[in-house]
């Protein structure tokens, strides 16, 4: 056929997607080096069983009214753990609300998490990583704070990176589309990891977004953009690692986008079974991120029985000294709400603040 | 000491303190321009010049262009700022603060508190404000007293060069985040202007002129005018003190406070919209703290409730003037 315009493909693009272990815990291939690093595997397993653990006892503790609203983060384990750990210390997390498994593994502690829960602000005030931003609850736009906590690493000629956890919802928003167009034309050490649970509160995958994939929406970005399975750790690591390298080394920002599923409801807000079919869940159920690792454990000869009940016992010991820490937390102080407020407070709220101690009897 | 225009003078405050101090950056649509080619580099400086001629001396890595992104800038600027930056960012026009609003009063302006106080968000976000420059209703509002507002956030609105360098160089030192609100239609007054780096305190207003008959409290461009009218009506007999807010956040309640009670005739000139703004909610203060000191009641001059006009004639009535003040001075000193 003969051409009439001279027309020709200018760019194109292609989405990887990267999994090393299948559903029953198996290996598909070739597997990644993180796969020998046996110490790492379990520390990365009994995480990853902490968090669950943990997750159960905080959705009790809101039930009986000794938390406040919470989200569950059953299911999505392997993908926390697995940036988490690829991370180095100095890296910077600036996570949303559902990543207690990264906050564990750079240490945030329980007691903490269950402050922050319970309405307590100094639960964001880490004892463990300083420089980890807190929870973000408004959707995406801490996508903006970690491109300026990147420049501030590459301005200072520092080899570090912020990972930049986010919804598969948050993909839609202008903050993450900005983010991601200033993190390419900046160059800067930013991984975004979108973890895309296949739901947004009761919206679908679907309904969200026509993209064939939320990776690609990096690629507008000038990013390279990839999938990993989510509930397979081993991927998530090593595809977190190589991106974080590379984001280190100068090479610019990267997305990863996670597959998962939310196994609960949004949050104890929600209820989950008003719109989405039971069978669905059910189908997921089979497809346990904890349950895959830790085939592929046994498997190796890196995990038995014995470990697994002698680890269940440690993290129940955790998690009831972290609340036993919690329930003997006094309240905030009134004061805080001013004292939290400015580097110095200013003298026209100095008074307001006289004011709210004597109402409470402080003062 | 040398004469230096309102532009000049927060130039020179950003360049001292990027000299001064390694991690001040600034940020902003067309805040340097180019690509780097001989005639083309730094074409710009903002879009009224204010950042010109600091790119060859500190370098694009600390100069920034961004893309048309507010959100994201300014939302960068805020993370910059909690990860050991003092970044200055350039907000165009305070009209475009709606699409990046949420950066402002949801995260900067909580960070410290949401984060147990241990956040230290020591971010500026320039911006341009005010009617006057025949730039339409979208592009000429007097929006501070939406961040007034809001718990966490000082603004600041420099009446002149002099008080925008101080202004400006006690913003970017400061640690916590500051809107610094720079009216249009001043960057050309000059005045004499100290070359030497010097702050001016927040929360403290300046007493521009003394007198004993009646209070002017304003703030911004109107300093300017109720001097002009003070000076004139002292022809008269009528003395009149001048307070020069300086900052709507912190507030100087006391010289406020101080001042009305000694004249008891009080004249609040804000050249924004007339609800809860700067006038109204200082007319409550007086109210609220020196009722029994009032000879009168209390006189608000402000815009008209209204978009600010493109048409010339329109925006010239719309914005307070000198007439205004001074029929409002007459008005309550005669009371």
């Amino acid at each position: 056929m003969t051409k009439t315009t001279d027309s020709q493909i200018v760019a194109r693009f292609e989405i990887e997607h990267t999994r090393y272990l299948d559903e029953q815990g198996q290996p598909c291939g070739e597997l990644p080096e993180v796969a020998g690093n046996a110490d790492l595997l379990r520390d990365a397993y009994r995480t990853m069983v902490l968090t669950r653990r943990y997750d159960g006892k905080a959705l009790n503790l809101q039930r009986t009214g000794q938390i406040g609203t919470y989200g569950s983060s059953l299911g999505q384990e392997a993908v926390g753990i697995g940036f988490a750990s690829a991370m180095t210390a100095r890296d910077v997390l600036a996570p949303t609300y559902r990543e207690f498994s990264a906050q564990l593994w750079r240490g945030v502690s329980i007691t903490e998490l269950l402050l922050y829960w319970g309405g307590d602000e100094r639960g964001s005030d880490y004892s463990g990583p300083r420089e980890d931003f807190p929870i973000c609850v408004p959707i995406a736009t801490h996508c903006c704070h970690a491109v300026g906590a990147a420049y501030a690493m590459k301005l200072r000629g520092e080899e570090r990176a912020v990972v930049c956890v986010l919804g598969d919802g948050a993909s839609s928003k202008g903050d993450f589309y900005e983010s991601l167009n200033a993190a390419g034309v900046w160059h800067l050490p930013v991984v975004f990891i979108v973890i895309n649970n296949q739901w947004a509160i009761s919206v679908p995958r679907k309904r969200q977004s026509a993209a064939q994939t939320l990776a690609q929406k990096a690629i507008a970005g000038g990013i390279p953009g990839e999938q990993v399975d989510g509930n397979d750790f081993l991927a998530v690591h090593d595809r977190t690692a190589a991106a974080l390298s590379k984001a280190r080394a100068g090479g610019g920002a990267h997305l990863i986008e996670a597959l998962t599923y939310r196994m609960g409801d949004h949050t104890t807000a929600d209820d989950a079974s008003r719109y989405r079919d039971a069978a669905e869940v059910e189908a997921h159920r089979a497809d346990d991120p904890i349950a895959r690792l830790r085939t592929f454990l046994e498997g190796r000869g890196l995990w038995d029985a014995q470990a697994e009940e002698a680890l269940l016992k440690d993290c129940d010991q955790r998690i009831d000294k972290a609340l036993e820490e919690y329930l003997a937390t006094p309240p905030q102080p009134v004061e805080v709400l001013f004292d939290y407020l400015y580097a110095e407070l200013p003298e026209a709220l100095a008074e307001q603040r006289q004011q709210l101690l004597r109402e409470s009897g402080d003062g | 000491m040398s004469r230096k225009t309102y532009r000049q003078a927060i130039n020179e405050a950003l360049a001292q303190e990027m000299r001064r101090d390694p991690t001040v950056v600034f940020m902003g649509e067309d805040n340097v321009g180019g690509m780097g080619a001989p005639g083309e580099d730094d074409a710009w400086g903002g879009v009224l010049g204010v950042t010109k001629g600091l790119m060859p001396e500190f370098g694009r890595e600390r100069c920034l262009d961004t893309p048309i992104s507010e959100s994201a800038f300014i939302g960068a600027a805020v993370g910059a700022a909690a990860t050991g930056l003092r970044p200055v960012a350039e907000l165009m026009f305070v009209d475009f603060m709606g699409v990046c609003l949420d950066q402002i009063f949801n995260q900067a302006a909580k960070f410290r508190y949401m984060f147990g106080g241990k956040a230290v968000t020591p971010v500026v976000i320039r911006t341009m404000y005010g009617a006057g420059f025949r730039a339409a209703s979208q592009h000429s509002q007097c929006l501070y007293p939406i961040f007034t507002h809001i718990p966490g956030l000082k603004v600041v609105m420099p009446s002149s060069p002099y008080e925008a360098k101080g202004l400006m160089i006690q913003a970017i030192r400061d640690d916590d985040p500051v809107i610094f609100l720079e009216h249009k239609v001043l960057y050309d007054d000059e005045e004499e202007v100290p070359d030497d780096p010097y702050t001016l305190p927040f929360g403290e207003a300046n007493l521009t002129r003394e007198g004993n008959d009646v209070t002017l409290v304003t703030l911004g461009r109107m300093v300017k005018f109720c001097n002009e009218v003070a000076d004139k009506l002292e022809g008269d007999g009528i003395r009149c003190s001048v307070i020069d807010l300086r900052t709507t956040s912190p507030l100087d309640e006391d010289t406020i406070l101080e001042n009305a009670e000694e004249t008891g005739r009080v004249v609040i000139v804000d050249e924004s919209n007339p609800r809860c703004n700067i006038a109204t909610d200082i007319s409550a203060l007086i109210a609220q703290n020196a009722f029994d000191a009032l000879k009168a009641p209390i006189k608000m001059v402000t815009a008209p409730h209204t978009p600010p006009p493109f048409a010339p004639e329109l925006e010239d009535l719309y914005i307070p003037d000198q007439a205004k003040i001074e029929a409002a001075v007459r008005e309550v000193a005669a009371h």
